[in-house]
């Protein structure tokens, strides 16, 4: 494709997205409003404006604050791929939460035991701890879908919760550090990942190199290998994959691991790049963002990249918003919310801005995932 | 006994029905008190998917009644001076409350409804979005509207004291015990779970959504608008969705915590599927999940002691966390082993377009 054409249909694919991120905030702009004069008695119509100013001032407004911005957008970035390779393969991995968190506690708990090494060595065994605890645990989901016809959207959802119940077993029992004043894992010592940009103590880490790097792999692995092929081919339609001769159990398998082992990495790249330990209450909500993030990149890895920045904008400079303007940072889940909503029901956005030009629905690679939901593929 | 406990493991095996039937008349009314928002929202889901829709936003339907029936049933009782209180600790706060509650849940409903239904945006989206939404919204307004009163609550419906002849007959006792020592909104589940079983299976409205879940196409030409039923089919699984979520503040709880669901909509639907799409399948599935949820609570705190020593030892050295799982690794074999056995409507998760109106 020429750039001039490949630059108009790019374009074309981003245009409900991003008018689906202007409704989000404006809506997100009333719900403050309104949440705000019900709480105080107060309207005030400039709140929103000086709450999304001291978002932007949180995230743009100097080299500390984009470095935050972009290693928050990191872990986001491997999530937002991981569901949107499932979503490519006509599945709906919800649990990007747990494996995330499988990812982050093999890291912690692995970074602890090598600590002492090389880091040229004690990295890679970390990073590489975290990554298969992903695969591993995205591989559960795609093996009880493909074998048993469990659907990954249930699933999912229960070893989410399992994770963090395993965390906090193990981060009380075997694998906590003594001397600490409450429940955690040891640092991980020479198995943290140096930072690359920023102060000191910072959060720019080698992991976001990492992130940058997964997104033209997973560009390649999708649209220019055959088993991106034959993933996009199970997802638009199995039994036409059936026949072709590809196995689209084999094929659910693999894509669940897969996208198991990128939310793995983002887990493991948390870890030892900015936390260096994990406590029994370590939580994480990047697999939901991830949703969004992956719905509003249209699922594809380029698309994916700028959404994902987008909301770790968001998550970066919401603290300065709370504390400035007393505006709570869960505001940030309510306009994902709304943009999610926009997003599925773009007849909204194409009726309020008038749009006529024909476009294919955001969710379209999902009739897959619904249709297996009763148990037959 | 003593000879039957000493077998090595067969003997723990007999140990532990042993203890089943000592703790099992003490636990049946905490058993069904956890069954009730799993029962609920499984009828919530038998009458979207026996109709022909995907709901896997009944978590969120849930998390969003529980928030708003809590803080207004809250807020009503903070404003308004209410001594009165009726049989089971009624008084209007709370009544309000559940009002609220269910309301909020006929709403998302709706949404659902017309995303899934009208605009044909994929189902499992659709859920997606109310479960994510209910999250940010309930956290965000906990923030603004609980966090600041900490005192805010109108308190509980009480349970019901059944008579004493009634609960020490023998053999049965506990089984009164266990249906009737609860709330109202626990009480009623028993009432609903037989309604929509009847309903579903000897009436003209149970043939119909049945029609509409296996073949809309067919139902269609025989005049069944699928449409409208599937509305009505979705907004009617709300009230039980709400109920769902007045149970967990107003009957249960008494607070609001943030994501306090943890889940149980997403089990709710492995008891439609274990339960093979029948009210009471569902009911079924949902005690064997409260069942096994309340023995993981009870282990800890009344510990097989005296014959039974052997199974306190090996039950004892299982970490705390283990049981708390148990639903959810429950949940996950159920699915494994039941998904292909149990056959769902097969028009579940289809859009319906008429003919010659496809666009």
């Amino acid at each position: 494709m020429r750039p001039r054409e490949w630059l108009r249909s790019a374009m074309a694919a981003a245009t409900v997205p991003v008018l689906a991120v202007v409704l989000g905030l404006v809506a997100g702009a009333a719900v403050m409003v309104i949440s705000n004069s019900l709480s105080t008695g107060v309207t005030d119509v400039g709140l929103p404006l000086r709450a999304y100013g001291s978002l932007l001032a949180g995230s743009l407004s100097g080299l500390d604050e984009v470095v935050r911005t972009v290693s928050e957008a990191t872990p986001l970035i491997l999530a937002g791929l991981s569901v949107g390779i499932g979503f490519k393969a006509g599945l709906f991995n919800i649990g990007a939460n747990g494996q995330f968190l499988m990812g982050a506690l093999a890291a912690a708990g692995a970074g602890a035991a090598v600590s002492g090494w090389s880091p040229l060595l004690a990295i890679p065994a970390a990073l590489g701890a975290g990554m298969l605890a992903g695969a591993a645990y995205g591989f559960i989901p795609g093996a009880l879908k493909a074998w048993t016809g469990a659907h990954e959207v249930v699933t999912t959802i229960m070893l989410n919760f399992i994770a963090a119940a395993l965390i906090a077993f193990l981060v009380t029992g075997p694998l906590a550090t003594a001397g600490a004043s409450f429940a955690r894992t040891g640092d991980v010592g020479n198995a943290a990942l140096p930072l690359i940009i920023g102060r000191p103590g910072g959060t720019g880490h080698l992991g976001i190199l990492l992130a940058v790097v997964a997104v033209p792999l997973a560009y390649l692995l999708l649209f220019r290998s055959v088993l991106g092929f034959e993933m996009r081919t199970v997802g638009a339609n199995p039994s036409a994959a059936l026949y072709a001769g590809m196995r689209p159990a084999r094929l659910i398998i693999l894509t669940m691991a897969l996208s198991g082992l990128l939310a793995g990495t983002a887990g493991a790249g948390q870890v030892l790049g900015i936390s260096h330990s994990i406590s029994a209450s370590y939580s994480t909500s990047v697999g939901f963002d991830a949703i969004t993030i992956a719905l509003l990149g249209r699922s594809h890895p380029i698309g994916i990249f700028f959404s994902a920045l987008l909301f770790g904008l968001m998550r970066a400079g919401s603290a300065l918003m709370q504390i400035r303007e007393r505006v709570p940072v869960e505001i940030i889940d309510v306009i994902q919310a709304v943009i999610l909503l926009f997003l599925a029901a773009d007849i909204i956005v194409r009726t309020v801005f008038r749009i006529r030009a024909p476009g294919s629905g955001v969710a379209e690679e999902l009739e897959t995932v619904t249709r297996t939901y009763g148990g037959a593929a | 006994m003593d000879v039957l406990y000493g077998i090595p493991i067969i003997g723990l095996f007999v140990q532990f029905v042993a203890y089943i039937v000592q703790i099992g008349p003490n636990i049946a009314p905490i058993m069904l008190a956890i069954s009730v928002p799993l029962a609920f929202g499984a009828l919530c889901g038998i009458m979207n998917e026996r109709s022909g829709v995907v709901n896997i936003g009944i978590e969120g339907m849930m998390l969003m009644s529980a928030f708003f029936g809590f803080v207004a049933a809250g807020f009503a009782a903070g404003s308004v001076d209410f001594d009165t209180s009726g049989p089971f600790g009624v008084t209007p706060p709370i009544l309000l409350g559940v009002a609220v509650a269910v309301g909020v849940a006929v709403l998302l409903s709706l949404l659902h409804a017309w995303l899934s239904i009208t605009i044909r945006t994929d189902q499992i989206i659709s859920g997606t979005i109310i479960n994510i939404a209910a999250l940010g919204l309930t956290g965000y307004l906990n923030r603004i509207f609980i966090s600041p009163n900490p005192r805010l609550g109108a308190g509980t419906f009480q349970t019901w004291r059944p008579p004493d002849w009634l609960t020490d007959l023998p053999a049965v006792g506990w089984v009164f015990n266990m249906f009737l020592k609860q709330g109202p909104i626990a009480m009623s589940l028993i009432v609903f779970v037989i309604v929509v079983q009847v309903l579903l299976f000897r009436s003209r409205w149970g043939l119909r959504t049945r029609a509409v879940g296996e073949h809309p196409r067919a139902a269609d030409t025989l005049g069944i608008s699928v449409l409208a039923l599937r509305y009505r089919n979705v907004i009617l699984g709300g009230v039980f969705a709400g109920l769902a979520g007045a149970f967990l503040t107003l009957e249960q709880t008494g607070s609001f915590q943030n994501g306090m669901t943890a889940g149980r909509g997403f089990i709710a639907l492995a008891c439609v599927i274990f339960g093979r799409w029948t009210p009471i399948g569902a009911f079924g599935a949902a005690l064997l999940f409260a069942g096994a949820d309340a023995f993981g609570r009870t282990v800890g705190l009344i510990p097989p002691t005296g014959e039974l020593a052997g199974l306190g030892e090996v039950l004892g050295a299982v970490p705390d966390q283990f049981y708390g799982v148990l639903p959810y690794v429950i949940t996950i074999i159920v699915l494994a082993g039941a998904v292909g056995r149990s056959v769902p409507p097969a028009a579940v998760g289809r859009p319906y377009v008429k003919e010659g109106q496809e666009t």
